[in-house]
């Protein structure tokens, strides 16, 4: 399998009373109130730094994400970013998992298919092309797109996208959403007709079913862990047998919060990081997460009718809780891995996106995360599946090479 | 009140349209929230007129996909006067609330001879950034109640937000109380001032506009920016009504509008 170390680069330094003083992570918290720009730019530099080390400690990819106006991760443009690890990591095999820019947000959106195209170039074809839809916070509230037609722009920029990288010819775009006269973009990418694929998704059986019909890589991205994903995961793999794909492991991504320590006990260094990550960083409100419009109605019934999780007072759960329910996998290395290993076999996992940095966790302790994850624990996770399969949604250049 | 179902824009729209009543035609446009909570209003007008009330594309059952029959406010506008087609109404009285308010001023400035006469009933539309709309799409569920009604306490807003007690009619319930958010923001969202401040002195029309005094989605002051622009109107308050006067205090609208269309208000 393939393990990718993911970033969300939150802000790791918020006032003790910020959960009493706001009700969201997002859109809520004034900048000017609570964050301090030279702290920012040391968690951007800490946070690539971050990433640099995991591709040396053995990561094979490093991804980054898009949100706006929040305190819990905000990578405005993930491309900044890749651009910046794509050079850091030369010459290694790593990829450089965009995961990814959002493409209702950003009009046109051959802008992206250009950032990735420059990526992809700048990194000698190690780009892993991710496009999620974007949480509708984002796009709806940050950016101003109509919750109706969020899905919609997404599709046909995706279209607009991998036309605009492959086509031979100049070519006129004539969509519903974007008209373009004449298309012709520069640079394309290294990887024809496009890089791999991935679709991340949240949960929402929409995606799931667009991804498999697409034949993409669909990633979930819960912070909720691997035990409480079989329902998804079930469904994931009903719906790839349905639509008459194969059973390929690396079809799927999945991410996980993991702290890996000394012994069990002494994981609970990270119990007050976690902690700030789920009462401080992930607390939104269900009024800026369900906009109207955001899911279709199909979806939104079936969301009605059988909830994905149970709702949760995740400010009322403790470390210990966030352990015991698998939201965060901590422990000694031998721990992690059987429960890991556990994990990803159950959901047939193949591509494993570790958050080995979440909430105020200090830059010391997340490398410290990173070195004995990728010592410890990577080694035993690395060789599964690839007896039986092969990665199919990995850059072609980066298949099969020793980093 | 009985409903029939039209097929509209090339096929691509079916329309539930609840009706009744006799007397001169009237057409009743809805507000974000579907035309469940209208229709003890609707039944009070339907004395002395012939109602219709048609479902905002997107809403009709069985027919979600037809919010993407529609981009704009031209299709929007230019799909009524289809409607106002197969309906067999000349130029009716026309009555909107909240988003239906907006549409109907649209209606009345795009085709002025296709309205008999106007009832704007807190109507969105336009905007002032000193007393910014509230984005009633994202009221936090505790909090809905008090910005919606003048007491929130009251039976009206109980019944406004009652679900059926079976599970599968509480769902579709629910799914279509958001789901009407949905297609009627389409047309409005982020901000609901769309222009019409630059079509609204086409409307030639004689306006009544109504305005619940404790509106805390869109200021009663609007009530003067909509009068001010449209020429001849009047405008009354509803007292002890939020933003939606029809539903908290449906017997003193119902009672103006009629007096208003009656040519005695």
């Amino acid at each position: 399998m393939k393990i990718c170390m993911f970033h969300l680069m939150p802000y790791r330094d918020l006032p003790a009373d910020f959960d009493r003083r706001y009700q969201s992570a997002y859109l809520d918290p004034v900048w000017f109130d609570v964050a301090d720009p030279d702290k920012v730019g040391r968690y951007y530099n800490w946070t690539l730094d971050e990433m640099a080390y995991a591709a040396r400690a053995g990561m094979h990819g490093l991804c980054t994400n898009q949100h706006h106006q929040n305190v819990y991760g905000f990578m405005a443009n993930p491309s900044l970013l890749g651009a910046a690890l794509a050079k850091m990591t030369d010459g290694r095999n790593v990829a450089i998992v965009q995961i990814g820019s959002t493409l209702p947000s950003t009009s046109p959106p051959t802008r992206i298919a250009e950032e990735y195209a420059m990526i992809d170039c700048l990194s000698g074809g190690r780009l892993v092309a991710g496009f999620p839809t974007g949480l509708p916070t984002d796009a709806t509230l940050s950016n101003g797109i109509v919750p109706v037609e969020q899905r919609e722009r997404y599709r046909e920029a995706l279209d607009l996208v991998l036309k605009a990288w492959s086509a031979r010819e100049v070519f006129a775009w004539n969509g519903r959403h974007y008209q373009l006269p004449m298309v012709n973009l520069w640079p394309r990418p290294i990887q024809q007709p496009h890089p791999p694929i991935w679709i991340p998704g949240s949960g929402s059986a929409t995606t799931v079913e667009f991804a498999v019909d697409r034949d993409d890589c669909f990633c979930h991205l819960s912070y909720f862990g691997a035990k409480n994903a079989e329902t998804l995961g079930d469904y994931y793999w009903d719906t790839v047998a349905k639509r008459g794909r194969d059973a390929n492991p690396y079809r799927l991504g999945f991410l996980q919060l993991i702290g890996v320590a000394e012994s069990d006990a002494a994981a609970e260094e990270y119990a007050p990081h976690v902690e700030y990550f789920f009462h401080k960083l992930l607390y939104t409100p269900q009024y800026y997460q369900a906009i109207p419009g955001y899911q279709d109605l199909p979806s939104l019934k079936r969301a009605l009718a059988a909830p994905l999780r149970e709702r949760l007072d995740l400010r009322a759960l403790k470390y210990k809780d966030f352990v015991e329910r698998g939201f965060l996998i901590a422990g000694s290395p031998a721990t992690v891995r059987d429960q890991l290993l556990a994990g990803v076999k159950r959901l047939r996992i193949g591509h494993l996106l570790a958050l080995l940095h979440f909430g105020s966790m200090p830059h010391e302790l997340c490398l410290k995360n990173i070195d004995l994850f990728c010592r410890e624990v990577l080694p035993a996770l690395a060789p599964l599946w690839d007896d039986e399969w092969h990665d199919r949604w990995w850059p072609q250049r980066l298949q099969g090479g020793e980093a | 009140m009985e409903e029939r179902t039209l097929r509209l824009w090339q096929g691509g729209i079916e329309t539930r349209v609840e009706e009744g009543g006799e007397g001169p035609p009237l057409v009743f446009l809805h507000g974000p929230w579907g035309l469940s909570g209208d229709r003890d209003f609707l039944g009070l007008l339907a004395a002395n007129h012939r109602v219709h009330a048609p479902w905002h594309p997107g809403t009709s059952p069985g027919n979600p996909e037809a919010i993407h029959r529609l981009d704009d406010w031209l299709d929007l506008v230019a799909y009524y006067g289809e409607l106002f087609d197969r309906l067999g109404v000349e130029a009716p009285a026309l009555v909107g609330h909240s988003f239906g308010g907006m549409l109907a001023c649209e209606i009345a400035a795009a085709m002025p001879q296709r309205v008999g006469r106007l009832v704007l009933i807190d109507p969105l539309g336009l905007w002032r950034a000193d007393r910014p709309v509230r984005n009633w799409m994202i009221l936090p569920e505790t909090e809905r109640a008090r910005a919606l009604f003048a007491d929130p306490q009251d039976a009206a807003a109980a019944r406004f937000f009652a679900l059926p007690a079976d599970p599968a009619e509480r769902v579709a319930a629910q799914a279509g109380f958001t789901w009407a958010q949905a297609c009627t923001g389409k047309f409005v969202w982020p901000i609901p001032d769309k222009g019409l401040k630059k079509r609204i002195h086409r409307i030639a029309t004689p306006t009544l506009i109504l305005w619940g005094e404790a509106d805390a989605i869109i200021a009663p002051a609007y009530a003067r920016d909509f009068a001010d622009r449209i020429a001849g109107a009047q405008v009354a308050m509803i007292a002890s009504a939020g933003h939606l006067p029809q539903v908290e205090q449906s017997q003193e609208t119902a009672r103006r509008v009629r007096d208003f269309l009656a040519g005695g208000g």
